[in-house]
């Protein structure tokens, strides 16, 4: 594809130097490209300009037609013929810069010393660079009470604020999310919520990040630290696939902020609250630090390195064995687990979906999902979004990000295949596709897109049957592509690392010999398992019939699944060697439990929904915490099938010689939707996803962020709730044949037959309290 | 030209300079000998300037850079504020901070937030005062304390209590509420000169 853009240049002169940039750019950005920095507060490359804070006055003539008074250079677009005097070549432009720096700081109090953004301030800076070094104001300065809670994580401190309106903007035009605006007026106006409505968007860390003084703080670092003190390490973000770019401060070994890192092409210049804010659960969590052993009294027992290898090798090596990776795993770990099974085990039986998944899933992956390319250029690109399976607020925030931009830019077509009209959805306008739980595969067939469409699958969509085999269909109907974005940041690396029963690395099917030759040959391995491995929830079954007699387990939750009892009862019975950071249902179960290092401790990468490497060093340099990769290597020398795979570099080294699969992709077999059960009296049929901020084990220690939460609630339709005579409020039980849940009731849009309740929610974790997933029958009572 | 002109503008031939004879300090003779004995023998009946060190202590000069003192506002409350500027401003490194958040429940200094860590590495520390120069609650001053010897790394860490100023009189030892009806702003201008009975948590 070569299309090439046309874009008009224009020339203008700024101090003396010509410079060519494109139509429409601004003057202070035309500066940026000669070098020439003009001082500016309120300016913000993705946010619309807004001129609030007056710092960035030049003097501007066009053809030798001179403003009588200096401009904001923020809000002015280039023309032609134009010549800019700035400070530096401007006594009347440094004057007027000089003055409002002057206005600025006669009400910001002198709190430097105990303000968290003194020593990267831009104010501080700027005072510095275009003040005058002595104030001339002898009144009192304006008071307000400080700070204050806008939200359980955000802090204002309303003497500081210099009312340049970026909080504001962000909130508005990048988030939507419009809870924070400017109330009064003259000197007394403030940035302040809406009454009783807190400032709850997933969002809002950005806005602390772009405050360019300290008006807006994080309670979370509040007083930690200086930026001195901090050694920042670029990093990737791990809470989900979106990918971001990110920075992560440490002092002292520990890990005290992180921030959004600047990659155009993925994040821009923003991130979630749950990445920004949710780190805490590496310190947080009662870590594993030494090996455990079950010794023959059968307790879990500290043990050395070499006893706990040797326990795990003999025990992996005398039963069939079988792998199950979570889908938090790194590429380059990912990588080992896939590698491990194939010559340390001799199966295919590995599976990272440590969560409800299906065969059509395992066959749509790879299909459609292994080697794609579909990139967020694409969203950008599309003349329609079609949802399945996937609320991108809450489950890839980025992607909703990226999505909302253009929805805003160009009112990009939306539409969702839901039985709910999620928040999210309703703030992109989407068309809500309403179907009933599990009969999302006709109204997806339904749809009409064009080539220029693109899908976006979540990982949800395994959940209808048939659901997927519809995508598919309808891509190959329209041309419209496919993106498959999990909630996990580790999938789609595992995917691309064969952690999946019927894949090997680099997308080769498991079935085609010429790809198992090819694998083999690199390996050095005369021949690789050639049956296609079991899934996730067929491993849990062939323990509990003596099929299979061991488990590798990493990075996995056993009630994550909807038949936990039969997880639960496999790692009882299986011998389990568990590489875990923290103790957990897994480890509790193991026979040998081997720490491994979190994520800040390693460097590795992950590959985000498009199959971007997002690469990252360890920000805490001294951990002794090893990777999985390197334990897989410890415990493959020990049984005598050597890894080769000594670090993260030599895996990433050897996935590179790798290269991508040319041959055939695998095929997938259509899969026919399930009849809609017949309900009876108070039955509904349960639609449920995870929310951003829930009980998710890495968002464990941080309670300001738990603070942020939306609501647990149960929704039902408003034609059901007079039924029921239910009104918001009303406490409704939703029981299922294991338990029951008892929720708050919203009356909202959702499909007549449904029940919406999140995931993994205080008071509301499904897949323990009533053990079905979604689509599932359950019966729902005012109580 | 003199030689060392030529020398600069590379004209000189160092073989062709002649040496110069130079009166050298020789043997001194007896009147040397007896000036400098003088000096000794009348000595002999000056004051000694030996202090019995450790047994008598001479006093510094007022302004020596002694060990650091973390001082208090007169009714207790610390004047640290936690900022780390004199950690920023320590040419060594030697200093530590960790600020924290004061709650009304729990007060250490007037303000939002005190000094929850407060090290000094005298291993470290070159007693150069840009510590003091920097502390904008002049929180931090140093003492004429010299004797800062020890056999361990560990002990000659000084923490916070080992640097806070004792309590004088008026004053009431943290955690405690901020004066009544005074502010940050006022302990700084110094109105506030002693504790209110209200100040005592019972």
């Amino acid at each position: 594809m070569t299309t090439t853009e046309i874009v008009d240049m224009i020339t203008v002169v700024i101090d003396g130097f010509e410079v060519s940039v494109p139509k429409g750019t601004l003057v202070i950005r035309a500066a940026e490209q000669l070098g020439i920095q003009i001082p500016r507060f309120c300016d913000h490359p993705l946010l619309d300009p807004v001129g609030a804070c007056r710092q960035c006055l030049v003097d501007i003539e066009i053809n030798g037609r001179a403003f009588p008074k200096p401009q904001a250079s923020c809000t002015i677009p280039v023309e032609p013929g134009m010549i800019v005097k700035t400070q530096l070549t401007s006594q009347v432009a440094d004057k007027a810069q000089k003055g409002v720096m002057e206005l600025l700081l006669i009400n910001h109090p002198l709190d430097c010393p105990v303000c968290d953004k003194g020593g990267e301030c831009p104010l501080q800076n700027q005072a510095m660079s275009n003040g005058q070094g002595q104030t001339r104001f002898e009144g009192v300065k304006r008071r307000f009470e400080k700070p204050i809670n806008i939200s359980s994580q955000v802090l204002l401190d309303r003497e500081r604020c210099v009312l340049c309106a970026r909080c504001t903007r962000f909130s508005d035009q990048i988030a939507s999310d419009p809870f924070i605006t400017l109330n009064e007026r003259g000197a007394l106006q403030q940035v302040g919520i809406y009454e009783k409505q807190p400032f709850k968007s997933y969002f809002s860390g950005n806005t602390v990040q772009i405050c360019p003084v300290g008006a807006l703080t994080g309670a979370s670092y509040r007083f930690r630290a200086r930026p001195f003190d901090l050694v920042s390490t670029p990093s990737a973000c791990e809470h989900c696939a979106s990918g971001c770019d990110m920075r992560t401060d440490v002092r002292r070994g520990k890990t005290l902020r992180r921030l959004a890192g600047d990659d155009a092409s993925v994040n821009e210049e923003w991130n979630c609250d749950k990445g920004r804010w949710a780190f805490k659960y590496v310190t947080a969590i009662d870590r594993l630090t030494h090996p455990l052993v079950r010794n023959d009294a059968g307790d879990l027992v500290q043990a050395s390195w070499p006893e706990a290898l040797s326990a795990a090798a003999k025990g992996l090596k005398e039963n069939r064995s079988a792998v199950l990776v979570g889908g938090r795993a790194t590429y380059e770990d990912a990588y080992g687990y896939s590698k491990f099974a194939r010559i340390a085990l001799g199966t295919n039986d590995i599976d990272f979906r440590s969560r409800i998944s299906s065969d059509e899933e395992r066959e749509f992956l790879a299909a459609r999902v292994v080697g794609s390319t579909t990139t967020y250029r694409d969203i950008d690109r599309a003349d329609h979004v079609l949802l399945v399976g996937f609320e991108p607020e809450e489950e890839s925030p980025i992607v909703f990000l990226r999505i909302n931009k253009q929805f805003r830019k160009r009112a990009l077509k939306v539409t969702a295949v839901a039985s709910k009209l999620s928040i999210g959805v309703d703030k992109l306008k989407g068309q809500f596709v309403k179907v009933a739980p599990g009969q999302e595969a006709a109204a997806i067939a339904a749809q009409t897109l064009s080539a220029q469409s693109i899908i976006l699958v979540g990982e949800r969509a395994s959940e209808s049957a048939g659901a997927l085999t519809a995508v598919a269909a309808l891509a190959d109907s329209t041309g419209a592509k496919i993106a498959w974005i999990p909630r996990r940041a580790g999938e789609r690396g595992a995917i691309e690392a064969g952690a999946i029963g019927n894949l090997l690395p680099g997308g080769r099917p498991v079935a085609d010999a010429a790809a198992r030759v090819d694998i083999a040959a690199l390996w050095g391995i005369s021949v690789l398992p050639s049956q296609i491995g079991r899934s996730s929830d067929e491993i849990f079954a062939a323990v509990n019939s003596g099929a299979i007699g061991a488990l590798l387990v990493g990075g996995v939750d056993p009630l994550d699944g909807i038949n936990s009892q039969a997880a639960l009862s496999a790692l009882d019975t299986a011998f389990v060697v568990c590489l875990e950071i923290a103790p957990s249902e897994v480890t509790m179960r193991a026979d040998v439990v081997l720490p491994v290092a979190a994520i800040t401790e390693k460097s590795g990468s992950f590959l985000n929904w498009e199959g971007r490497a997002r690469s990252f060093d360890a920000a805490v340099a001294d951990s002794l915490n090893r990777s999985d990769l390197r334990i897989l290597s410890m415990i493959a020398e020990e049984m005598s099938a050597p890894l080769k795979l000594s670090t993260v570099s030599a895996a990433a080294k050897e996935i590179a010689s790798l290269g991508p699969w040319e041959g055939a992709r695998a095929s997938m077999k259509a899969v026919n939707a399930e009849k809609a059960p017949t309900l009876s009296g108070d039955q509904f049929i349960l639609n449920s996803w995870r929310r951003l901020l829930d009980l998710g084990t890495l968002q464990k220690g941080e309670e300001n962020l738990a603070g942020t939460a939306r609501q647990t609630i149960a929704v039902i339709s408003p034609k059901r709730a007079q039924a029921m005579g239910v009104a918001d409020g009303d406490l409704l039980k939703i029981s299922s044949a294991l338990g029951s849940v008892t929720l708050s009731a919203l009356v909202e849009d959702i499909h007549d037959d449904a029940v919406w309740a999140p995931r993994n929610s205080q008071g509301s974790q499904l897949l323990i309290n009533l053990g079905v997933g979604h689509g599932a029958v359950v019966s729902v009572v005012k109580i | 030209m003199s030689n060392i002109e030529a020398f600069k503008n590379n004209e000189l031939d160092l073989k062709k300079v002649e040496f110069e004879q130079v009166d050298q300090p020789g043997s001194v003779g007896l009147l040397g000998h007896a000036k400098g004995f003088w000096v000794t023998f009348s000595t002999i009946f000056k004051k000694p300037e030996t202090v019995e060190y450790p047994e008598v202590k001479a006093p510094t000069q007022e302004r020596f850079h002694g060990r650091h003192q973390l001082n208090r506002h007169p009714d207790g409350l610390e004047k640290c504020i936690g900022c780390e500027l004199c950690a920023w401003a320590c040419p060594a490194d030697a200093i530590y901070v960790e600020g924290a958040d004061n709650t009304e429940e729990h007060r250490m200094s007037p303000g939002e937030r005190y000094g929850k860590v407060y090290q000094i590495n005298y291993l470290r520390c070159v007693f150069c005062g840009l510590c003091i120069e920097a502390c904008p609650t002049r929180a931090l001053t140093m003492t004429n304390e010299y004797e800062l010897a020890d056999d361990s790394r560990e002990k000659l860490i000084f923490e916070k209590d080992d640097l806070l100023g004792p309590l004088r009189a008026g004053m009431l030892m943290p955690p405690h509420p901020m004066y009544p009806d005074m502010d940050d702003k006022n302990y700084y201008k110094g109105d506030v000169t002693e504790s209110h009975p209200s100040q005592e948590i019972k």
